[in-house]
């Protein structure tokens, strides 16, 4: 155990070593200790921040839905109600077309039978004509029996 | 074991001499060849091993914490950053948990310490022989010298001169902010005006100096104890080392045993090693807590 110089030459060193460590080590990496522990807080500050906006936009998209399905149900409804509504206009469409074409069809029954009907009664004059002359044995004048006749096909 | 030439008296010797460069009594300069010449040079001499480890060893950390320091930034660290960055939030809660004033210098001064001891210390942890017969051998073949002179002491905190040297500067800052931070006045009152006080004037007289007496020695002890404390856990645990590496000259059955002696002891000085480095932070932070506090 010899006491030396090397006493000096390690308080020296010593010394600027720990000036060196003061100047050149200690205050960046703290610095960026420091940083990194405000990005750590910033960054949970966001989070719990983003966690919350979460929260308020799944209510928001919540209610969004359910006025959404409000509307759709209520679109539904008016669209059923206006189906029931195209529906039954055209079932009364269909019942006037159809009573309009029953009642055409009848009328130009009426006339089918009415002309049928002359048709018979002038052929019935005819053949009455021709039995009658048949029993007078004798030609009948048309034209100056005409009044017979028609009295004749009036009844028939 | 170095040599077969030496004995065992001679090679704890050899272990134990710093390599030593001086002054002779002629005037001139020169490495000393043995502990005579080394006591002839007295105090004009250097420990030239004892100032390259240490220095080697500072140099070797603050350049890696400079490196980490340099790239330091917020994002995600890498490993060396991470691993510094480790080591600086350990001192910084060591220093934040026992000093209280606010001072720029504590928490580098302390990683300085704790880093550098650590490493200092950890040199133990070399085989003993390992580095000295490098040195013998480098000194042999390129230097001509004898390697029985050449004398190569790895572990600086075995030297006292290390220990002292930190312990000194320590205590100078002790003392530096005693006065910065109480003015000479409270110092001074500090050191003669307790524990033993009295109303009587005449009384209080009297105990100055026994007050003085008392608080001088305790203030003394402070770098004493600080440079003897790891001094000598060190030597002895280099010792024990060196005791060790000799049961490997004496048979074969003792070699083995001491193979494992020296692996236990190893594991064992991984603790002494961080632990005396730890030590002899927290009592400079202890010390330079109580020099910024009346007490």
């Amino acid at each position: 155990m010899n006491i030396n110089l090397t006493l000096f030459g390690q308080s020296i060193t010593f010394l600027i070593f720990v000036w060196f460590c003061m100047k050149f080590v200690w205050p960046p990496i703290m610095a960026a200790l420091k940083e990194r522990e405000k990005k750590i807080a910033d960054g949970l500050a966001a989070a719990e921040r983003g966690e919350h906006e979460q929260e308020l936009a799944e209510k928001a998209a919540a209610e969004k839905l359910h006025e959404a399905k409000e509307q759709a149900s209520e679109i539904i409804v008016q669209a059923q109600k206006r189906a029931s509504e195209i529906v039954d206009e055209a079932k009364t469409d269909a019942r006037a077309e159809g009573e309009r074409l029953v009642t055409a069809a009848q009328s130009e029954i009426e006339q089918e039978v009415n002309r049928a009907k002359e048709t018979l009664r002038q052929q019935v004059a005819g053949i009455a004509i021709a039995g009658a002359s048949k029993v007078l044995e004798r030609e009948i004048d048309e034209s100056s029996h005409g009044d017979i006749l028609d009295k004749l096909v009036a009844e028939i | 074991m170095s040599s077969e030439a030496l004995t065992s008296a001679q090679y704890i010797k050899h272990h134990l001499t710093n390599w030593t460069y001086g002054r002779f009594d002629d005037g001139n300069w020169g490495f000393a060849k043995d502990a005579e010449e080394i006591k002839e040079m007295g105090f004009m001499s250097i420990n030239v091993d004892t100032t390259f480890w240490s220095i080697f060893l500072g140099v070797f950390f603050l350049y890696f914490f400079h490196k980490a320091a340099k790239k330091a930034e917020a994002g995600v660290p890498g490993k060396l950053q991470n691993f510094v960055e480790w080591i600086v939030e350990f001192i910084d809660s060591s220093v934040k948990g026992s000093f209280s004033a606010k001072n720029a210098l504590v928490a580098p001064l302390s990683l300085t310490i704790f880093v550098w001891v650590f490493l200092m210390n950890f040199m133990d942890l070399v085989p003993v022989d390992w580095l000295p017969l490098l040195a013998g051998w480098v000194g042999e073949t390129f230097f001509g010298a004898d390697p029985h002179h050449v004398f190569f002491k790895v572990v600086p905190t075995t030297d006292p001169n290390a220990t002292f040297g930190m312990a000194f500067s320590v205590f100078f800052l002790v003392l530096f902010y005693s006065i910065k931070i109480k003015g000479i006045g409270g110092f001074a009152g500090e050191l003669t005006l307790q524990p033993f006080q009295s109303k009587n004037k005449l009384v209080m007289l009297l105990f100055i100096p026994i007050n003085f007496l008392l608080e001088f020695v305790s203030l003394i002890a402070k770098p004493i104890s600080l440079a003897l404390r790891l001094y000598g856990n060190m030597y002895a645990g280099e010792m024990i080392f060196i005791l060790i590496a000799m049961m490997f000259s004496a048979s074969i059955g003792m070699g083995i045993f001491g193979g494992f002696l020296q692996l236990g002891w190893a594991i064992f000085h991984i603790l002494i090693v961080t632990l005396q480095a730890f030590i002899f932070m927290t009592l400079t932070i202890v010390y330079l807590e109580m020099a910024h506090h009346e007490h």
